[in-house]
């Protein structure tokens, strides 16, 4: 077994604060070291999430948050991934663990973000796909979402009130968690009586972009034993995997899908296989789960995330909403924490968020929003370029 | 003095010498694996077990596809997308189309005029020619998909 333990998990609450990322950082960084007993100067790497809307500091993360928190010589790195930033973070943690490169690892992602749409950098860049799909089509990151939403009522059936299901169910765990952006009830009357953005999708079944910050503190499971965590949560499994060519299903930033001439698209789209591959390397399987964090950037993408990481087959994810079973309470909660639509997305921060509520849940910590006798979750989530990103913990 | 027409990116559709009717978007294809790529790829070719020693060659695609899934933009985009701060927003209708030939999927905005009521995933539709927006020196030219009109559907039929 490969796992190491999380022993410590801290966030800053979601908001639109209008501070530096910095300082979300910094403060879930150290309620992250508070949790685990644990020292700033005990910190032999930081990994940090980058963030590319903050400046030069946002580039290089973990060495900015090292700085915050004074200067102490430990490793830095610094890594992007768009919104699996904080998977790869993790990931280069637990690989450094595993070396025996370093004891105790802090995994820090923060953001500070912009009123509207997100935007590709500036300047004049037709060689940059995020660029051109903003300049020739005009193409948001709600625009794809829509896309996804519409193909899978003409594929599946779904309808706009499905779609408002979601938001109704993952409003209403956020408005159990303090450290959410939007603590407020939901009803489907205002999910329909928002603002169409990108038909068939509604502005309450987008999640909005925000401010906030979210930490880790991993390392060895003996280091765990030694300072005073005889029974950790563990991380069991880090994927961090990219698509297969011919990559068959549109996604941002891409203008088209490959073309499928040259040879067949493998079994398992993009999405579906960034679980198989955790679940493999978690020696363990959907039927085995207590709950699941998934990117909801929309309403209908959970749905989607219920079929890729397999608690159903495809199409059938509404059914498996309108059931019951992934709102708090049922078989399977799907997004504990209140999810995107609660939170709004802090880019970096949020793979890292998705594993403290799971640290939380698997703790029996999370209040509230408790899952009774959770032993298993895992975290799904997917950057644009190809970044893969999901994590198995147990207990 | 005259706007010159100008496409907003180059190399990716047939230019104004050629009739509306042979508009066509370009892409490149491998010619030791068949993969054909758009927006064209003129480097190397991307398909892994491709075995190599081909040459990327420019490839029309296929003028028709059907209506993959459609969506529109009912609040102004960010730059680069060009638009008038100072007239009201117009929401523009964004079509994915698949192409049966090429096995792909390749976005566009509909025509001036298409509404997302006019679509549905499954519909012919067909690329024209556009225009993306004018400028003081420049028309930037575009593609467009296009319901292809019932009776034409027929005459194939």
């Amino acid at each position: 077994m490969n796992d190491i333990a999380v022993i410590g998990a801290g966030m800053h609450p979601w908001g639109k604060w209008g501070r530096s990322f910095v300082s979300y950082g910094t403060a879930a960084a150290r309620a992250a070291l508070a949790d685990a007993g644990l020292d700033w100067t005990d910190i032999g790497s930081v990994v940090g999430a980058d963030t590319m809307r903050c400046g030069y500091p946002g580039y290089v993360a973990g060495a900015t948050f090292a700085q915050a928190l004074g200067w102490q010589g430990a490793r830095v790195t610094s890594v992007y991934a768009a919104c699996a930033s904080g998977a790869q973070a993790i990931g280069t943690a637990r690989a450094q663990i595993l070396a025996g490169l370093a004891d105790a690892v802090l995994v820090v992602g923060a953001d500070s973000t912009p009123k509207g749409f997100f935007a590709p950098a500036g300047g004049e860049r037709p060689d940059d796909p995020d660029w051109l799909r903003f300049r020739i089509l005009g193409a948001t990151n709600p625009a794809y979402f829509a896309l996804y939403a519409r193909r899978r009522m003409a594929l599946y059936g779904d309808t706009p009130e499905d779609f408002a299901r979601v938001k109704v169910k993952n409003a209403a765990a956020g408005a159990l968690n303090p450290l959410a952006r939007y603590r407020k009830p939901v009803t489907a009357e205002e999910v329909a009586a928002s603002a169409v953005v990108a038909d068939p999708l509604r502005l309450l079944d987008i999640c909005a972009t925000s401010d906030g910050g979210a930490a880790l503190v991993l390392c060895g499971l003996d280091f765990a034993r030694r300072h005073g965590h005889p029974d950790p949560v563990r991380i069991r499994a880090v994927s961090t995997v990219s698509p297969t060519y011919p990559r068959a299903a549109l996604d941002l930033p891409d203008i088209a899908t490959d073309s499928t001439t040259a040879l067949d698209p493998a079994p398992h789209a993009f999405r579906a296989s960034i679980a198989r591959a955790a679940y493999e390397e978690a020696g363990l399987g959907p039927e085995d789960l207590s709950l699941a964090e998934v990117y909801d950037l929309s309403t209908a993408l959970e749905l989607e995330w219920y079929e890729d990481i397999g608690l159903c087959g495809p199409g059938e994810g509404a059914k498996l909403l309108r059931d019951g079973t992934t709102r708090l309470g049922g078989a399977l909660p799907v997004n504990t924490s209140g999810g995107l639509a609660s939170f709004g997305e802090a880019v970096p921060a949020q793979a890292i968020a998705q594993v403290c509520e799971l640290t939380w849940q698997l703790r029996g910590t999370a209040g509230d929003r408790q899952v009774p006798g959770a032993r298993a979750g895992i975290t799904a989530n997917q950057g644009l370029f190809g970044h893969g990103s999901a994590v198995v913990a147990v207990r | 003095m005259a706007r010159t027409r100008r496409p907003v990116v180059t190399g990716w559709f047939t230019d104004d010498t050629v009739p509306e009717g042979a508009f066509r978007l370009l892409g490149t294809r491998c010619s030791a694996c068949a993969a054909v790529f758009f927006p064209r790829e003129d480097d190397a070719c991307r398909n892994p077990v491709c075995p190599g020693g081909g040459a990327l060659g420019e490839v029309p695609l296929s003028p028709r596809g059907r209506v993959w899934s459609y969506t529109d933009g009912r609040y102004r985009p960010p730059a680069p997308y060009v638009s008038d701060p100072d007239a009201p927003w117009e929401p523009y209708t964004l079509v994915a189309v698949e192409l049966a030939a090429e096995g792909m999927v390749v976005l566009g905005q509909a025509a001036p005029g298409v509404r997302t009521s006019d679509l549905r995933v499954g519909q012919e539709v067909e690329v024209v020619p556009g225009v993306l927006n004018e400028d003081a020196e420049h028309v930037w030219t575009t593609w467009h998909w296009r319901p292809v009109a019932p009776e034409r559907t027929e005459e194939r039929a």
